[in-house]
């Protein structure tokens, strides 16, 4: 009963997107930190790499835990997604007609760029999985050694400037999706506002630096 | 102060409308909103034209009749102030000025600027009240209200039903106008039998009416004649959820 209200309204489907779009924001964090350690060289980076296949053993079997995180993401992300979508649909028909004198003072670029910045980051993901996850979209991918398949990817300037837009759009979305979904949660209140904020900000800040410095790295040949 | 007024006119439901220009000399900057159309109507029914028709009442702010967006503003530039409390002093001689009716599917235009808010009655006869008889104004001590309680009840019951706040809204939602009826019932000890029953049969209510779907944005509160926080909103969030999770549903 509850679940179906849940999905039903508008704050249920809002809530989805809070609580789902957290899971990833929990996810990004810890992906961007295991990110770092491309900086203490192949052999850590591979070792670290490795190990996550491990993880959960022996009360799992290998890999199963990265499965499990797999299919946990990727049903969140679903969610996520068609929470956007039907609620998009249904925004923008209860406003069929703009205004001649269009005006929208409170939004920051962050807000305005949910909706098409959230499409933008779906296609950067699909990318981004069959190029270093898959390996599809990647010559030189040899399962087990991602630290070969970073650099090598972050020698090509197109693909770093693909990967630069796609971890800005990442940041920008947390900034304003972190607050929003604390709003969305009921836990805002106006003493905590500004350091919901402020925090929101912090962790797309965070974010996006940590994985902006692995392409730099590379860029600068501090990592090869 | 001379004004070029380039107003919304549409003859009725189902008619087509424009943006329609027209000058008014020599008017006094301490004249309202309002009076300005007055002015422009005496002068257009003395044509024989059609009057602009617009909504009006108490014009001293508490009414929230007075529903148009002014230079792509529900109740114009200045903050905390319905259209019919905007005086000329707001603008400048030989300004253009934009005039437009609420723009949302669940407040469709009557005429000219005039457009039909029952949907937000139906939110409010959907749970916006306490059943219990309440009478004349109760003896004040003799129902316990903690200050801050009352402060919050207080802040969201001003709100006048305008609906300017569907109207800034990129998304036509009613979520500050549903959020301030909550937070005003829900926080009163009288609102409390109904605290579950109230929001949840609101919400449903006012999602059926097709607004649309609150992305925190914020043009709401920036454009509420009576200062309504988002605050409010993350309020009825969270009566929501704590409905929800009571199996009130
Ligand atoms: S919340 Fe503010 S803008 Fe919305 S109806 Fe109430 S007074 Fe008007
Ligand atoms: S006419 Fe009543 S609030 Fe403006």
């Amino acid at each position: 009963m509850a679940v179906r209200a849940l999905w039903d309204s508008t704050i249920g489907k809002k809530t989805v997107m809070a609580v789902t779009g957290l899971m990833m924001v929990a996810f990004l964090f810890l992906h961007m930190l295991g990110n770092l350690k491309i900086f203490f060289g192949a052999t850590d980076f591979n070792a670290y790499a490795a190990w996550l296949r491990t993880i959960g053993e022996p009360f799992l079997h290998f890999t199963w835990y990265l499965w499990i995180q797999r299919v946990v993401l990727a049903v969140a992300l679903v969610l996520h997604i068609v929470s956007a979508w039907q609620l998009s649909r249904r925004d923008r028909r209860a406003r069929p007609v703009k205004y001649a004198h269009g005006l929208r003072p409170q939004a920051s670029f962050a807000t305005h760029t949910m909706r098409w910045g959230g499409v933008i980051i779906a296609v950067f993901l699909i990318w981004h999985l069959l190029d270093l996850t898959v390996g599809a979209v990647n010559p030189n991918f040899v399962p087990g050694k991602p630290y070969q398949a970073v650099v090598a990817d972050f020698q090509v300037w197109w693909i770093n400037i693909v990967y630069i837009i796609g971890v800005v759009m990442v940041g920008l979305h947390i900034n304003h999706g972190f607050w929003s979904a604390a709003q969305t949660l009921g836990v805002n209140r106006p003493v905590r506002d500004v350091a919901i904020r402020a925090t929101g900000t912090t962790v797309a800040l965070l974010i996006t630096l940590g994985f902006l410095t692995v392409p730099i790295g590379v860029m600068t040949g501090l990592v090869h | 102060m001379n004004l070029t007024l380039r107003i919304w006119r549409q003859p009725g439901p189902d008619a087509g409308g424009s943006m329609v220009t027209y000058q008014v000399s020599d008017v006094s900057p301490d004249m309202s909103f309002l009076e300005v159309l007055d002015v422009l109507n005496e002068r257009l029914i003395r044509a024989g034209e059609q009057p602009v028709a617009f909504d009006h009442d108490c014009r001293e702010g508490i009414c929230g009749s007075c529903a148009m967006v002014i230079n792509g503003r529900p109740h114009g530039p200045e903050q905390t102030t319905t259209t019919c409390q905007l005086h000329l002093r707001s603008f400048r001689d030989g300004d253009v000025i934009d005039v437009e009716p609420w723009r949302a599917r669940p407040f469709p235009v009557i005429k000219d600027l005039v457009v039909d808010r029952s949907a937000f009655d139906r939110i409010i006869s959907s749970g916006g009240y306490i059943t219990s008889p309440t009478g004349s104004a109760p003896e004040a001590h003799s129902i316990l209200v903690p200050k801050p309680v009352a402060d919050l009840a207080f802040e969201n019951a001003t709100c006048i039903g305008c609906g300017a706040c569907v109207a800034a809204c990129p998304n036509g939602s009613a979520m500050l106008f549903t959020a301030a009826k909550v937070a005003h019932l829900n926080s009163l000890p009288q609102g409390q039998p109904e605290r579950e029953s109230r929001v949840l049969s609101m919400v449903a209510t006012m999602d059926a009416e097709g607004f649309g779907g609150c992305t925190n944005t914020g043009e709401c509160a920036a454009a509420c004649p009576k200062g309504i926080p988002l605050s409010s909103i993350a309020n009825l969030n969270r009566e929501y959820l704590h409905a929800l999770r009571a199996g009130r549903a």
